[in-house]
């Protein structure tokens, strides 16, 4: 692969996070550089989702700074991140159950419609021509992710497999400049990883996109991946490239165990 | 065999987008549609457009407007009443103390005060959910009953406490009798109902779906929780609110604040609940469902009895009334919790299969 890694988009500088008397994230700096595959790995409680919801808004972290295109980001919320091109997968889906296909990643282009109540309405002029623009645009994405066949599904009905495959395209909808995938295979049989991994190496490779993700299949994360940070209860342990990260004693420890 | 769509081939994203993207269900609705207006009238008598075919349009309207708001974007409310209540005398204080007022400006005025109440009244659902927020709606219900019965100038200052409203011009149509009245009454249901299939269907409608879904992942994806349910709200409240001035103006022609009590509001929420939540269609079967069938039950057990040889009191007719339609209510949710628009569903998707299983 010959992409070419660019500068520093999002940067993250001594970012604590707690909730009450327990310390979520303490004291960790990382930085995200443009079109890369970033993966966070860590054991279960590493705070890899926590640090997730500080990116995109969910969470406030009490001190720390975040950087994003060098501007420093104050009172962030998830509404404003998405604004900015900031969108997410989640851990266990998040999908609209109640919904088909289509119009689940139809909601993700939400913020890139304009047209106004009273024409959405009467569904006329500019609403109209919208609807069918933005419907141009999803099916591209529906034929990206192979998913032709169950766009007017109700995503309830789906297996989990497609369900996930979904949430990625609606997180892509929103045409983002970084996405966070969390834990994107959990779950899944070996096929199923395999096309999450093409897919997600096509997404950064053909759109560009930089790539923040959890995983906890190691295989995946050192596959994919071009820089690995590595938590443990809340506190680095480890940043960079996947080799280095494998071999760093520190890291071994955390997984598996001060024995070996 | 009828019902399918085999060879009605989409060339363009702007035909599968249409309302109704199959063929059959397009002529359906046009025959429905033209019936209603042209072949019911020929048929119906008085009493059944006064007791059956206006309160069932009426309050179809006023279902629809509750279904927009539970159904479609998960609040739910217990102050459907008082919106209605807000339409009909927002309408009536509009009609009288504007000179010259027309009566559909009216009705518009009134659905337009109602939102702007809804918008009010909306704003705990930003903080609680659920239960709670249903409570908190019902704030709105005790409050506007109160303020109907006891502030003077929303009533003109009338002894009674009742008002009343009589010639009803519709841009030169007078509209008082009862035929006329039920065309009035559908033509605003038509509309009414095509303005909530396309909002459903339509970006706000999925933001909509979306927060009743899953509001955080709505709010992650860059919608904002406030404009989406307050906009739920407000829109609701304008179809509830015109509903109630229909109600006031060409259902009842005079009322007094206890025609728009809590009993009004559990009505038009049960009526969305056994119709089907997040169904426009749901919202007619609903309104159907509370309005005709009791009236049906009440002509139709005479006769069953007469046909097996029993004379069933009046006393006995009305209270076998309530008990059948009680376990009706049941009987339905248990047969499909999601209303009556997920068993119309479900059967229209058999039908395309059919004679085939699967």
């Amino acid at each position: 692969m010959s992409k070419k890694i660019g500068d520093v988009v999002l940067d993250l500088q001594n970012i604590s996070l707690r909730f009450g008397g327990v310390k979520a994230l303490t004291d960790i700096s990382f930085d995200v550089r443009e079109h890369e595959v970033r993966a966070i790995i860590g054991p279960n409680g590493a705070g890899k989702s926590s640090m997730l919801n500080v990116i995109n808004g969910v969470y406030h972290p009490q001190d720390g700074k975040i950087f994003f295109h060098g501007q420093e980001r104050k009172q962030m919320d998830p509404h404003l991140a998405a604004a900015q091109g900031i969108s997410r997968t989640f851990q266990n889906i998040a999908l609209f159950k109640g919904m088909s296909v289509l119009d689940n990643i139809m909601t993700g282009r939400t913020l890139k419609m304009k047209s106004n109540l009273l024409l959405q309405a009467i569904w006329w002029g500019p609403a109209r021509n919208e609807e069918i623009a933005h419907r141009k645009k999803v099916e591209e994405i529906i034929d990206f992710l192979e998913i032709q066949h169950i766009r007017k599904t109700p995503v309830g009905r789906l297996p989990y497999g497609l369900q996930k495959r979904v949430d990625l395209g609606r997180a892509l909808a929103m045409e983002p400049k970084i996405l966070l995938l969390d834990e994107p295979m959990a779950g899944m049989n070996v096929e199923e990883k395999q096309d999450m991994c093409r897919f997600i190496l096509d997404v950064n490779d053909q759109f560009g996109t930089t790539i923040v993700l959890i995983e906890h299949d190691m295989g995946v994360v050192m596959d994919i991946s071009d820089r690995v940070v590595v938590l443990d209860y809340g506190k680095k342990i480890g940043d960079g490239l996947p080799d280095e990260v494998r071999s760093s004693p520190e890291v071994i420890k955390a997984y598996l165990g001060a024995g070996h | 065999m009828i019902y399918r769509e085999n060879g009605q081939f989409k060339t363009s994203y702007g035909a599968d987008q249409q309302i109704f993207p199959i063929a059959q269900d397009r002529w359906a609705v046009i025959a429905i549609i033209a019936f209603a207006f042209v072949g019911v009238p020929l048929l119906a008598d008085e009493y059944m457009f006064r007791a059956i075919l206006i309160p069932f349009l009426i309050l179809s309207l006023a279902a629809l407007g509750v279904n927009l708001l539970v159904g479609y974007c998960g609040q739910i409310t217990l102050g459907a009443g008082a919106f209605m209540a807000i339409g009909a005398y927002a309408a009536y204080n509009f009609l009288i103390r504007v000179d010259g007022m027309p009566l559909l400006a009216a009705l518009l005025l009134g659905g337009l005060t109602s939102a702007a109440m809804g918008i009010i009244f909306g704003i705990p659902s930003l903080r609680v959910r659920g239960l709670y927020l249903a409570v908190a709606t019902l704030a709105a219900q005790f409050f506007w009953d109160w303020a109907f019965l006891r502030i003077k100038w929303f009533t003109n200052d009338s002894s009674s406490g009742s008002v009343s409203v009589s010639n009803l011009d519709f841009f030169g149509w007078n509209v008082d009798a009862p035929a006329e009245k039920y065309l009035f009454c559908l033509g605003m249901l038509v509309v009414f109902g095509f303005l909530a299939k396309n909002l459903t269907r339509a970006s706000i409608g999925r933001q909509w779906m979306a927060i009743r879904d899953m509001d955080v992942a709505a709010e992650v994806i860059g919608i904002r929780p406030m404009w989406a349910k307050l906009s739920a709200f407000a829109v609701s409240s304008f179809f509830v609110g015109v509903a109630g001035a229909m109600w006031g103006f060409v259902h009842l022609g005079s009322w007094e604040p206890a025609a728009f009590s809590v009993d009004r509001s559990f009505q038009l929420l049960f009526m969305v609940i056994i119709g089907g939540l997040g169904s426009i269609v749901g919202s007619f079967f609903g309104a159907a469902f509370i309005v005709v069938l009791p009236i049906f039950l009440n002509q139709f057990l005479p006769v069953l009895g007469r046909l097996v040889g029993i004379s069933i009191s009046t006393a006995a007719v009305s209270h076998a009334e309530l008990i059948i339609f009680g376990a009706l209510i049941v009987f339905f949710l248990i047969v499909e919790p999601h209303g009556l628009a997920r068993l119309w569903a479900t059967s229209k998707e058999k039908l395309r299969l059919w004679p085939f299983p699967h």
